[in-house]
């Protein structure tokens, strides 16, 4: 291998409201650093490419593929992964939504689901179903063939108000 | 208040939304290392010499040929005939032949390049046609792995007598499973305390089988535990004992460390199973009235390197082939052939996806031919109950297929719709059309094998006086847990909070046979029932339980069973229903317990600039017996109709020299959100009396229908036929092209 | 895992400046990331070659749009959510804004940026034939100060270009028009969203006094950059009233200037038919366009 220089770095960022430092190679993948280092397994990986969304976290308020992240690019950052959406015990609303609808089957893309349908509704409360579906479309699922899902986010939208 | 019938939520459902859920990835022990796994350059050779290159500190990895095998270099599954590792030839392309172990990730890989496999190639058998040829032999004499002869009445003479003659042949293509969550499985095996291993997997008691031939273990010391798994669809029926095989034996050999080996999706897409690829020739004879006369039917499968399941995949694909249509004179030949491809194993469907594709497609073909419209020519066929299904099997549903026909007509406003788009496909660059296809998917395992497999449950009443289920049906997605807990609910008269189903391990639970073939519901949701019937009956006895009684009364009772005479627990072990006959020999009788049964609509747009088919909308009606779970149900029927999709218009594996070329997410393209339009789901319950509270199959009925109507459709708008799936826009376009050239 | 992190050094610059100081230090040997999503991709794949690597997400400075009355500048960073979100690109570049819309889904558009769809050189990229109708300029910057070069002939072969190893892509420049324009653009993927594509199509055209005065198409997926194609433009362009559009010469020249090739992805018989085929949506739009001067 190349000249083998990579040097850990000492990484901060505020992960589901926690501040937090880890030592790593600063192109690790921010999805290893999560499952790895943090234990934070919610987060999945379903292909590696960013093609799946299983790995989908928030990344100061934005949707982003954490195994496309170098680690280095998460300093200082916010992020939000599933393990940070139920709050006090509680499950959110959108969690709520996907029980009900079925939303998960196997559960494996619905994290990535989650975070991605999470992000929808911070950046509009109220989406139509065309716009969860463009929302979504960077989130495989193999199991539901996306009705539950996208049910689901619509029941959230209608019932979760602010409380998101 | 029953719990049948009703859309109780998935009991998992709270760990896989807060992300608590232990999937094999997620799953660690204590000194754990990694297992990798180095594959065979080609499709076909001979390995001369395996060499360990330079700049590896090899004495610190554990590796792993075939002579470390302590049994049977075999995955035990059917034939035997597939190798663990590859000892001195390989047969497929990315067969599994060194296993390496170590803590650091990066060195394993390094290592993995640094395994260099001096071979000897011979020349491969890559297709159908080459396999029938056997010009090279490389299974068997003749290359069949298997074939069947399904025959009724006088073909050939009823060809000859008939009207009209019509021809086709119909090609299917592989199909990636591409659960979300790829392979794994880790392992811990010593010669003192045997092997345990968790992993992502469907059939517990056929990883076990597997092990004990390889390690030459006993049952009580080959112990397999199922892990939350994410997706499966036949993909991890049989392959997850290779997998399996392989962490164990690095385990072994590592002085029982811990190993776990989790595919990235390249080397899954790369090594595990597919759909068998299939070619399927019809030839029809019809009276002028559309009565059909004769079927004879060759139906050929492609099952790669190795037999795996293709015999039980060709079984039931040959069965199929005929659909629900009453015909005196049928003839249907099944082969399965080896190729030197990975072998190809179980998915959602099992073989009558393919058949069902052919005659579904073809008839329309043939409706044209006889100048009917296709819902006419199959009204005046259907089966009707009491009449005899081409294996000689009588119907004894109570289904009424031309009353669902009616059904999916009405509800997908069919007569109105082609009208509209006859005059819209006039203008613009746009055409859109409908097609259906008329199908039925037998429940449970093919012939005796319900009777050859008699599964066994058992509930256990605790001291808590709660009730736990123990069966091998794994949840992998379908709602195995909630459907069994409402069962066992409602057969025991109590709420559902007292049920619990635990995972499966074979340590702890009977071997109520795999998690295939639409069964689990019907035929071990059965076994629940009854053995629920009797545990509730010991309670009786004992005068323990009161009558009335609520759930309270039922705990109380339960604990104290358990207080005063020990362990409260009752076993179901299956009966064939009764009057049921196979003959395996003559492949006659009665093919399946009870069949479900549907009629699928679907609506296409086909954009005449781009050659690109898309699904707009889609009609289910199915009969299905009693629906245990509105809510599951259909969202296995909608998840079914979405992989179908895939299948019928974008999933296409691009084989170079029997290998998968595109084997990553980005080229190997499965619907998105954007793709899948509103699937309408309709059912028809008519109950069946030796299923789970009338319950039949479901789960992979919803795989058979789409592919067919799908390409009806295209025909519709397009008066092209296309017969292979998938029919991508390259494939619309070739058959769009060689049309203009013939006019 | 077919990579090793510790073969990758990413170092993080507080500035260009030192970014560029760096690579003038080093020539060749360190490589920008900015979205990271072609790269990591390649990584994960066992496929990216060890090395140094100089971070440039964090460089807010090349993530700006700025707007003067004859230009947009954009900077390198600009993501594709970036482009959608804007409303003079949404006004009068919306092909930008459409191929930016296709790209990926939202993970993707949040983070791949425009200076590395450049920099990334797929000829089946979806910005480029946009950027190229557009007569987009490149600003690249190295240590010893900055260059601006046509778009256009910036990608010299199959993943070549005119970047130097010192140099980044810091800007692109997109002239503005006051006129009437037109624009067509087509993507066509194997699916409605998260698709490479098979075939990109960009045409845009330029009317004055009810004449076509300019007409720009360009390609994608039909050879081993994306390509403008003059000839086709010039026969368009020709037309004085939209019944002179020569749709059948336009055609048989747009042929003539692809190169397409049969891949895992699609036939090369394919992408030239369908490539024609958008031409003649192209030349129906433009034929259908109330804006020509009656005789
Ligand atoms: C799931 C998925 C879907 C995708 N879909 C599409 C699609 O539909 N259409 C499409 O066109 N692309 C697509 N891409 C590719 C990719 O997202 C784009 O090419 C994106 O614009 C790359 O930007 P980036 O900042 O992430 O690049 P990076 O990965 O950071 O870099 C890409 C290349 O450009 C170089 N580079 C980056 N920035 C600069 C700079 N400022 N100066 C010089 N060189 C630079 C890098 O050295 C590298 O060689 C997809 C990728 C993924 C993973
Ligand atoms: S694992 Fe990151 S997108 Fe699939
Ligand atoms: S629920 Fe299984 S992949 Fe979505």
């Amino acid at each position: 291998m190349s000249d083998g220089s990579g040097q850990q770095i000492d990484l901060h960022f505020v992960v589901n409201g926690q501040a937090v430092t880890v030592r790593c190679h600063p192109m690790a993948r921010l999805l290893d650093v999560l499952r790895e280092e943090l234990h934070l397994t919610g987060t999945k990986e379903g292909c590696g490419e960013g093609e799946c969304g299983a790995c989908a976290v928030v990344m100061d308020g934005e949707l982003v593929n954490s195994c496309l992240v170098p680690a280095a690019q998460a300093a200082g950052v916010q992020l939000r992964t599933v393990e940070g959406l139920a709050a006090g015990g509680r499950l959110a609303p959108l969690q709520e939504a996907f029980l009900h609808c079925n939303g998960a089957q196997c559960g494996i893309c619905t994290p990535g689901m989650l975070m991605a349908a999470f992000c929808l509704l911070q950046h509009n409360p109220h989406p139509s179903e065309e716009a969860v579906r463009v929302a979504l479309a960077g989130n495989l699922c193999r199991c539901t063939g996306y009705a539950k899902i996208v049910a689901a986010v619509a029941r959230a939208a209608q019932e979760g108000g602010d409380a998101l | 208040m029953p719990l049948v019938g009703t859309p109780v939520p998935r009991l998992e459902a709270p760990d896989k939304v807060t992300g608590a859920a232990c999937y094999v990835d997620d799953f660690a022990l204590p000194g754990m290392i990694y297992g990798v796994t180095v594959r065979s350059p080609g499709p076909r050779g001979r390995i001369r010499r395996i060499r360990l290159g330079d700049g590896i500190p090899w004495e610190e990895i554990t590796v792993v040929t075939a002579r470390d095998i302590p049994g049977d270099n075999v995955v035990a599954l059917i034939n035997d005939d597939q190798p663990c590792l590859a000892a001195e030839v390989y047969n497929h392309a990315e067969e599994a032949v060194v296993l390496l172990a170590h803590r650091d990730r990066a060195l394993l890989e390094r290592a993995r390049r640094q395994v260099h496999l001096d071979v000897e190639p011979l020349p491969p058998v890559l297709t159908i046609d080459d396999a029938l040829a056997a010009r090279e032999v490389i299974w068997g004499t003749d290359n069949i792995i298997k074939s069947y002869l399904v025959e009724q009445g006088d073909v050939e003479a009823a060809l000859r007598e008939a009207d009209l003659v019509v021809q086709g042949e119909y090609e299917t293509g592989a199909q990636e499973h591409l659960y979300i969550e790829p392979n794994g499985m880790v392992a811990v095996a010593t010669p003192e305390d045997g092997v345990t291993v968790w992993g992502s997997l469907q059939c517990p008691y056929y990883v076990q089988k597997a092990l004990m031939r390889l390690f030459r273990l006993p049952p009580e010391r080959t112990r397999v535990v199922q892990l939350e798994t994410g997706g499966g669809f036949g993909g991890k029926e049989d392959y997850p004992s290779m997998i399996a095989a392989h962490a164990a034996l690095l385990s072994w050999k590592a002085g029982g460390v811990p190993v776990k080996i989790v595919y990235d999706r390249t080397e899954d897409m790369l090594a595990t199973t597919k759909r068998h690829p299939s070619r399927t020739r019809h030839r029809t004879g019809l009276r002028r009235d559309g009565t059909l006369v004769a079927l004879d039917i060759d139906f050929v499968i492609d099952g790669g390197a190795y037999s795996t399941l293709s015999q039980v995949v060709l079984s039931r694909g040959t069965i199929h082939a005929a659909g629900p249509y009453r015909c005196d004179n049928v003839r249907i030949r099944g082969r399965a052939v080896a190729t030197n491809t990975p072998p190809r194993g179980a998915f959602r469907g099992f073989g009558a996806p393919q058949s069902l594709f052919a005659l579904e497609r073809h008839l329309d073909v043939v409706a044209r031919a006889a100048g009917l419209p296709p819902e006419e020519l199959r009204r005046r066929n259907f089966i009707r109950r009491g009449e005899r299904l081409a294996v000689g099997q009588q119907v004894r549903d109570g289904v009424d297929l031309p009353a669902l026909l009616e059904r999916a007509l009405q509800v997908s406003g069919w007569t109105e719709r082609k009208n509209r788009f006859r005059q819209e496909n006039q203008r613009g660059t746009i055409r859109r059309g409908l097609g259906l296809s008329c199908f039925l998917h037998g429940t449970g395992f093919t012939g005796s094998g319900e009777s050859h497999l008699a599964s066994t449950v058992a509930l256990e009443g605790t001291a808590e006086g709660r009730v736990r289920v123990l069966t091998s049906s794994t949840e992998i997605g379908q709602g195995t847990n909630t459907i069994f807990s409402q069962i066992a609910a409602d057969a025991l008269g109590v709420g559902g909070e007292i049920i619990e189903v635990p995972r499966p391990d074979t340590a702890a639970v009977p071997d109520s046979g795999p998690t295939v073939a639409s069964r689990t519901c019907t035929i071990v949701g059965k076994l629940i029932e009854t053995a629920a019937l009797s545990l509730r009956q010991q309670l009786l006895e004992e005068g323990l339980l009161p009558l009335p009684y609520t759930t309270g009364d039922f705990q109380a009772a339960c604990a104290a069973y358990v207080r005063q005479r020990g362990a409260l627990r009752a076993t179901a072990r299956y009966q064939p229903p009764p009057g049921i006959h196979w003959d395996e020999v003559r492949f006659r009788g009665d093919a399946y317990g009870a069949y479900s049964w549907a009629v699928y609509v679907a609506q296409v747009r086909v954009d005449l600039c781009t050659y690109q088919a898309q699904v707009e909308e889609f009609w289910t009606v199915q009969e299905v017996g009693r629906v245990v779970n509105p809510t599951l149900a259909a969202g296995q029927i909608e998840g079914g109709v979405a992989q179908a999709i895939g299948w019928a218009l974008y999933e296409h594996v691009a084989w170079q020299e029997g290998r998968m070329a595109n084997c990553r997410m980005t080229d190997y393209i499965i619907p998105t959100t954007m793709d899948i339009p509103p699937i309408h789901v309709w059912f028809e319950e008519a109950p069946y009396p030796y299923g789970a509270f009338g319950a039949k199959g479901l789960g992979e009925l919803p795989m058979d229908g789409p592919a067919p109507a799908i390409l009806n459709a295209i025909h519709d708008a397009l008066g092209v036929s296309i017969c292979r799936v998938p029919a991508t826009p390259e494939v619309i376009y070739d058959a769009l092209s060689r049309e203009e050239a013939l006019v | 895992m077919r990579f090793d992190v510790a073969a990758y050094k990413l170092r993080t610059p507080q500035s260009v400046q030192e970014a560029l100081a760096w690579m003038a230090a080093e020539p060749g040997a360190l490589r920008p990331l900015a979205g990271g999503t072609d790269l990591m991709v390649l990584l994960a794949a066992g496929k990216l070659p060890g090395g140094q690597f100089v971070n440039l997400w964090p460089l807010r400075e090349l993530r700006t749009i700025e707007v003067t009355s004859d230009s947009v500048t954009l900077g390198a960073l600009t993501t594709y959510s970036d482009v959608q979100a804007h409303p003079v690109l949404q006004q009068e570049f919306p092909m930008l804004v459409e191929a930016a819309r296709q790209t990926g889904g939202w993970a993707i558009q949040n983070r791949g940026t425009l200076g590395g769809n450049i920099g990334n050189a797929s000829p089946a990229a979806d910005s480029p034939p946009a950027l190229l109708c557009y007569d987009a300029e490149l600003e690249l910057r190295s240590a010893q100060g900055s260059r601006w070069l046509p778009y256009h002939g910036f990608h010299t072969g199959y993943r070549q270009t005119l970047l130097r190893p010192d140099e980044i892509i810091a800007r692109l420049r997109l002239p503005r028009r006051r006129g009437q324009r037109l624009h067509c653009y087509r993507k066509v993927g194997p699916r409605q969203a998260q698709a490479i594509s098979k075939v990109c199509f960009a045409g845009c055209a330029d009317l004055e006094d009810g004449r076509l005065v300019s007409v720009r198409i360009a390609l994608g997926g039909v050879a081993p950059t994306v390509v403008r194609c003059p000839e086709t433009e010039h026969i368009l362009a020709a037309a004085t009233s939209p019944a002179a559009l020569d749709e059948a010469a336009a055609r048989a020249s747009l042929s003539r200037q692809m190169a397409p090739i049969d891949d895992i992805r699609s036939t090369a018989r394919y992408r030239r038919r369908v490539a024609e085929n958008l031409l003649g949506q192209f030349v129906a739009v433009l034929r259908l366009h109330p804006g020509w001067a009656t005789p």
